[in-house]
């Protein structure tokens, strides 16, 4: 009987078919995901790192739902030109927060993983306005409607809820603070700015997109592009202590 | 369809309810009131839409089975009519035409994110049609609506003529077909509205993912009791592709998905997975969504409309075992070779490079498996334009699977990665590949499926074949060199080791490619245009006599 007849098992057995399909769909998958939870440089703590203020989660949400990762990334590679284009390469750690993670894969526009601090709040304001005002060539779409609409602070407690349940380290007492200590980040020389920092080390507190009048959608995003890739201080950091 | 057994009317006193009938009632009873609890109490005006779609869904299925149930005879449709099997082709002609509605809609707004690449006034600084949220709008709707459509009503179609059986299920069957094109909406409108995950290919937000996932169990059931009825002893080897498909697409959905709601009555959600861990699921979710339902559903219809459309059996049956095996195998390796030089961990990157090279063997087995079934019937290219657009289908494959694993080392992923020799690999894959195989099934299935001797017009397929293919050919040509020129540009020094070009310098060289890009894309619509005609004109010219019985099961080639 040779070996070919042996495949009429699978042929003659939709169940046994099913079986043999996902035993042999599970193997690459198992091997290439479960380590990721183990591995040091996977799993690495580096300083600096700290959950996203109210503020920046909620810019966040407002780049994820303008599909921003459709043409910028965040994730700078460890190649000559990246890091002198862009910065350090990308660590684990850097997104260990990032739930869904934005490495993106496409790059119609600049990588943005360092882009904090690079430009002037003033800047992003009238790029996000009309990008080509600042960068003529640009193929951005305009973002003006950010500005001009409230942000809506209802759900910032709970998503920060649901993180600290998925293992992100929000305490109760952030959590409680959270719209609080939304309002108080984008508002310029605010009083409570102390206990805002003490929460949430290197947060930058101003009114991000100028003028006055409530938190808009614009503050929440600027606060989130300021603060990307700012967080860890590559003058301290110590690559090798992460190799296992 | 004819029902011709049992007695029509509600006050047959033998007539009962099926557990299908019960089930959809409960469930959309239940579904409703869930709907408008959530409509009345959400923050978010999109959501409370979308609740209200729901709504509306639910009471329309509720009522539709009732009035089906209180109309139809008491015994269900006989499983044979005269000793041959009485097909349930409803839901395939569903299927058939809402995917050419789909396809036409997803490479409209291609052309328009296209034309918004090329001139950003296109964005109309309008938040609902901006590139970012039409992009996906445009990948769901060629991948998931259109493909997604094709591969639904042509696994109902082969299942049953190969295993020469009735579909399993009444309800179960249009469920599908209804269901799956009405996460379809839900996904779209919500990319519109803003809701989103933000994960490629995985973006429709977690209330229209568990309601995929309801969809895709029933799927599966219909398609698996649907096999096991069979009468033919061997399980053909379209099915098996179809199976790895069904299966494996469900994996990898509830995987990559497994996300926690802010709550019940909000869209968002946050994903279990986060940062590197994140992206090495949504990778193994992305690629495979390429293998599994880009590359197994597809290769399961060239296994069963090549050699029927060529008259002749497949080339080698050990060739397909082989590379049936070996593809579902490594293609679950490959994921990683999307993350090349980034945080993931080194080994990873070169596992998954390692095994996207080995990938290439298997695709070729089948590509040969596929065009080898023409030996003996090559004269066929020059007088059936549809075969010829099944056998360019597969060179498409075969060219585009050996692109795929170049791309995967990582020096040339180095230079390609990020740019749009990405976006033209996939559109060789997608436009020639997907688009070609669909549209030489579709023009097989409406003849067969409406009764019809033949097309309306072959001449109007081959207009389809030329249009599109030139269109096929400006775009990956302009891709290709668009991408490799943004990525020499990104790494170029000057002679004083400084980077050459700034990034914007970097855009603008692209403009005339994405000029070129949207016209190819311009021309693939047209042709997809011309094909809607042909099928239109098909589906209104009178009946066949009698269709020549057409062999049920193809038997395993030897």
């Amino acid at each position: 009987m040779s070996l070919w007849n042996k495949h009429q098992i699978f042929e003659k057995n939709s169940i046994i078919l099913v079986i043999g399909v996902l035993i042999v769909i599970s193997i690459g998958g198992l091997v290439e995901i479960l380590p990721l939870y183990y591995l040091k440089s996977t799993i690495e703590k580096v300083e600096g790192m700290r959950p996203y203020s109210p503020l920046e989660l909620a810019g966040r949400d407002i780049y994820v739902r303008e599909g921003c990762y459709n043409c910028h990334s965040q994730m700078i590679r460890s190649l000559r030109d990246e890091v002198e284009r862009y910065g350090h390469y990308s660590l684990a750690a850097e997104s260990m927060y990032d739930r869904p993670f934005q490495w993106g894969s496409k790059r119609n526009g600049p990588d943005l993983a360092r882009v904090g601090a690079k430009y002037s709040d003033d800047w992003h304001r009238q790029h996000l306005d009309n990008p080509r005002q600042m960068v003529p060539g640009s193929i951005m779409p305009a973002y003006p409607w950010l500005a001009k609409t409230e942000l809506d602070t209802r759900e910032v407690a709970s998503s920060m809820k649901v993180q600290a349940f998925q293992g992100v380290p929000y305490t109760p007492e952030m959590i409680e603070n959270a719209e609080k200590d939304l309002v108080t980040q984008a508002t310029t020389d605010s009083p409570n700015a102390d206990a805002l920092t003490k929460r949430y080390p290197k947060a930058q507190v101003r009114k991000f997109s100028g003028g006055t009048g409530a938190v808009n959608e614009a503050d929440a995003l600027i606060a989130y592009l300021q603060m990307l890739g700012t967080l860890v201080d590559f003058k301290v950091y110590d690559g090798k202590a992460n190799l296992r | 369809m004819a029902h011709t057994a049992g007695v029509a009317g509600p006050m047959n006193p033998l007539k009962r309810m099926s557990a299908g009938e019960m089930t959809l009632i409960i469930a959309g009873v239940a579904l409703f009131f869930l709907s408008i609890l959530i409509a009345a109490k959400t923050y978010s005006a999109p959501f409370a839409f979308h609740a209200i779609l729901f709504a509306a869904a639910s009471a329309a299925t509720v009522v539709a089975v009732v009035n089906r149930y209180y109309y139809r005879p008491a015994e269900a449709p006989p499983a044979e009519i005269d000793g041959k099997p009485n097909y349930n082709y409803g839901p395939i002609k569903f299927a058939t035409l809402i995917s050419l509605f789909w396809g036409i809609a997803g490479f409209l707004v291609g052309l328009i994110i296209a034309l918004q690449l090329a001139f950003p006034a296109v964005n109309f600084d309008l938040p609902w049609i901006s590139f970012g949220r039409l992009r996906p709008l445009h990948t769901s709707a060629v991948i998931f609506a259109f493909g997604g459509n094709v591969l639904l009503g042509t696994a109902f179609y082969v299942v049953q003529r190969t295993c020469r059986v009735r579909l399993a299920g009444e309800l179960a069957p249009w469920f599908v077909i209804l269901g799956y094109n009405f996460f379809i909406v839900i996904a779209g409108t919500g990319y519109l509205l803003g809701i989103t995950q933000g994960k490629e290919y995985a973006e429709p937000e977690w209330y229209a993912d568990l309601f995929l996932t309801v969809v895709w169990v029933t799927f599966f059931l219909v398609f698996l009791i649907t096999l096991t009825r069979r009468k033919e002893p061997h399980i053909y080897v379209a099915n098996w592709f179809y199976i790895a498909f069904i299966v494996t697409i469900a994996v990898l959905h509830i995987g990559n998905n497994a996300a926690i709601p802010v709550s019940l009555y909000s869209p968002k959600s946050y994903i279990v997975w986060a940062g590197v861990q994140d992206a090495m699921m949504q990778w193994w979710y992305g690629h495979n969504a390429v293998g599994f339902f880009l590359t197994a559903g597809f290769l399961a219809i060239m296994y069963y409309f090549v050699p029927k459309r060529a008259e002749r059996p497949v080339y080698s049956y050990r060739l397909s075992i082989i590379h049936f095996w070996a593809l579902i195998f490594l293609y679950m390796w490959a994921g990683p070779h999307h993350l090349h030089y980034t945080a993931l961990p080194d080994w990873t990157q070169t596992l998954g490079m390692t095994f996207s090279i080995m990938l290439w063997m298997p695709s070729w087995g089948g590509m040969i498996n596929g065009l080898m079934t023409l030996s003996g019937a090559w004269d066929k290219l020059r007088t059936d334009p549809v075969l010829r657009m099944l056998v360019v289908s597969i060179a498409f494959y075969g060219m585009s699977t050996f692109e795929g694993p170049l791309m995967s080392i990582k020096v040339v992923n180095s230079l390609s990665h990020y740019t749009d020799w990405t976006i033209g690999h996939v559109h060789s894959g997608a436009l020639g590949w997907v688009g070609y195989v669909s549209f030489g099934a579709i023009y097989c299935l409406v003849p067969w499926l409406w009764n019809r001797p033949q097309l309306y017009s072959l001449r109007l397929v081959n207009w389809h074949f030329w249009v599109s293919t030139i269109g096929i050919v400006l775009y990956i040509t302009s891709m290709w060199v668009a991408g490799i020129l943004q990525g020499l540009m990104w790494r170029a020094y000057n002679t004083l080791g400084f980077l050459e070009y700034s990034f914007i310098e970097t855009v603008e060289a692209m403009h005339p490619f994405y000029v070129i890009r949207a016209l190819g894309g311009a021309l693939f619509l047209a042709g997809a245009l011309i094909m809607c005609w042909n099928i239109y004109r098909t589906i209104v010219m009178p009946a066949a006599e009698e269709r020549t019985a057409v062999g049920g099961a193809l038997a395993a080639a030897e």
